[in-house]
């Protein structure tokens, strides 16, 4: 398996009583890809990651994590966990903290300095891990995911508590990891973040896996908004150039399925037919919407939160 | 199982909750070994029981050279006991409140290999706290000696091994005890309660109706602390009730069942752990 997939999971299902936390989920992860793993929050991300790291077992299905079973020993030196919030000895210094991990991992104490460095936290590093910001503790959880320099990173809401700066450096950290050749999988409740982030993205809702796909595949093609007027004329007009299937009629505009090409043509004569055209552009659904076209989630459940990556 | 034992011993030595057990270890066998006994002696003491002569003698007796085989363990089933209990329960419980146990589960050792790192920094921890304990009432004796200008005599190093090992299988026990608890209730506020509960009040509530109630009579010979003070009581503590008896020594089994139940309480403790470590899920 471990030749294009890194994680493959088949019908996986938890259930705690008479609940389905993960119900017959399919999923998998590629090989050198950040996959977003997006869901509310209670849908079941964190317990399918926990399943992924053997710390909890499923009642059902089959599970294969680079080619071993969950939280196999084999595997584990390769993957890199940020599970939740950093969770780490508060008596003892940040840099002790991953020196105390680094031998639970056999790593030596110089790759300890090295994560540091990574995370931007080498000055602070002497401190206890008590009197660290939230933001400094996720950036020490992510330094700890890093110890081993594994091939699989996961990472669950790694952007948990972190104020706008901190989101956005964690946001170009990933995708440094990624671009370096590791696999991530992030999972967040933040469209806006596995839009900007992600090369692959399942939708998760209530357990179930609801929709996998690249972001341009679940966002599909773009439309054309016309906003012209006389607006039946123009409406004449664009079907003769791409077809009256490809027309729709939007709340005093139309919507196109048309190709990049044509939107100068398109305007060009609309224009030369004396019709006034006062907008003419693209629209690209975002994640969002195809997220609540595919699950009947309220929307308060999820946040759009853009950031400036 | 190395890699673990090395992160837990790491970890362990910068705890300052480890030196502040160790400090009250010693201070606490120094205190009841040496200090009082020696007051007692000089007749600063001054309870209804502080009577000198005879028991004065006894006291200082045991707070010799010659008593440091004895004297160095008589509280360990006791109060050090109830140290090392807590002390368990803290390598373990603490995991679980600070949810670092998910951490140490997904850096690469086996689970098995994790509960292996905890028992062998906690029975190293063990043998050397009864070490230092050695030490230190070995040169308080020595200075009560002096100071009471009696001669200096020293046990026979076989004995000294005895103790050492006698103290080490009785503190190791009810550390992994509390290790087992910290297991079971997955925090430390519960574990270290329930496990102070049952060493210091319940085991002797019930010891008190042992000798008009045949079935508890029975039961108690395989209680930890019945056990842990009979093997005390063998290597030549005082029982409670005799003369200079002192509290949670009793003579109830012999040294050798007593070792035997301690080492059957290791492994229970242990293997228990190790079922409850590999079946449950980390939530």
């Amino acid at each position: 398996m471990v030749g294009d997939n890194l994680i493959e999971t088949h019908a996986l299902t938890k259930r705690y009583g008479e609940h389905r936390a993960v119900d017959r989920l399919d999923l998998t992860v590629r090989r050198g890809e950040i996959y977003g793993f997006l869901g509310p929050n209670g849908a079941g991300k964190t317990t399918t990651l926990r399943i992924l790291l053997g710390l909890v077992r499923a009642t059902s299905g089959t599970v294969r994590v680079l080619d071993a079973e969950p939280g196999d020993p084999k595997a584990l030196p390769n993957i890199g966990v940020l599970i939740e919030s950093a969770a780490f000895y508060p008596y003892l210094s940040g840099r002790d903290n991953l020196r105390t991990f680094a031998r639970y991992c056999k790593v030596p104490d110089a790759r300890v300095e090295e994560v540091l460095e990574i995370v931007s936290l080498t000055d602070r590093g002497g401190d206890k891990f008590a009197k660290y910001s939230l933001g400094m503790k996720q950036r020490l959880g992510l330094a700890a995911a890093l110890l081993k320099d594994p091939e699989l990173l996961i990472l669950d809401e790694p952007t948990n508590g972190l104020d706008p700066a901190g989101i956005t450096d964690m946001r170009r950290l990933i995708r440094k990891l990624g671009r370096d050749g590791h696999t991530v999988v992030l999972s967040s409740h933040l469209l806006g973040e596995v839009q900007q982030i992600c090369d692959r993205v399942g939708m998760i809702a209530r357990g179930k896996l609801v929709r996998e796909g690249t972001v341009d595949e679940l966002r599909g093609t773009a439309t054309l908004e016309v906003v012209a007027e006389p607006l039946a004329q123009a409406r004449e007009i664009v079907a003769q150039l791409i077809g009256a299937d490809n027309v729709m009629d939007a709340d005093n505009a139309l919507r196109l399925n048309a190709k990049p090409t044509d939107a100068v043509r398109i305007n060009r004569e609309l224009v030369l037919a004396g019709i006034a055209v006062s907008t003419l552009h693209w629209i690209e659904r975002s994640l969002e919407e195809i997220f609540f076209e595919v699950t009947d989630e309220p929307q308060a459940e999820l946040t759009t939160t853009k950031g400036g990556v | 199982m190395l890699a673990s034992l090395n992160a837990e011993l790491f970890k362990l030595r910068k705890r300052t909750a480890l030196w502040l057990i160790v400090a009250v270890w010693v201070v606490l066998s120094l205190l009841f070994g040496y200090v009082f006994p020696y007051l007692s002696y000089r007749g600063i003491a001054a309870g209804p029981g502080a009577a000198g002569g005879e028991s004065a003698a006894r006291a200082i007796s045991s707070a010799l050279p010659g008593g440091l085989a004895s004297t160095a363990i008589a509280g360990f089933p006791l109060f050090a006991g109830a140290l090392a209990m807590i002390l368990g329960v803290l390598t373990v419980g603490s995991e679980y409140g600070w949810q670092t146990v998910k951490v140490m589960f997904t850096q690469g050792p086996r689970r098995g290999a994790v509960l292996a790192g905890k028992v062998g920094a906690v029975l190293v921890i063990m043998l050397g706290v009864v070490i230092l304990t050695f030490i230190l009432d070995g040169a308080a004796s020595l200075l009560v000696a002096s100071m009471a200008d009696k001669a200096v005599s020293w046990p026979a190093f076989g004995d000294i091994l005895r103790g050492v090992g006698g103290g080490w299988l009785i503190v190791s026990m009810w550390a992994l005890g509390g290790m087992f608890l910290g297991f079971l209730l997955r925090g430390t506020a519960i574990a270290v309660g329930l496990g102070l509960v049952w060493a210091l009040a319940v085991e002797n509530l019930l010891r008190a109706f042992a000798s008009t109630i045949s079935v508890i009579n029975w039961l108690q010979k395989f209680f930890p602390g019945t056990n842990a003070g009979s093997l005390a009581a063998a290597l030549g503590v005082p029982a409670m009730g005799a003369d200079g008896g002192t509290p949670g020594i009793t003579a109830a089994v012999s040294g050798t069942q007593a070792a035997i139940v301690l080492a059957c309480y290791l492994v229970v403790f242990v293997g228990i752990s190790a079922i409850l470590l590999n079946r449950r899920d980390v939530a």
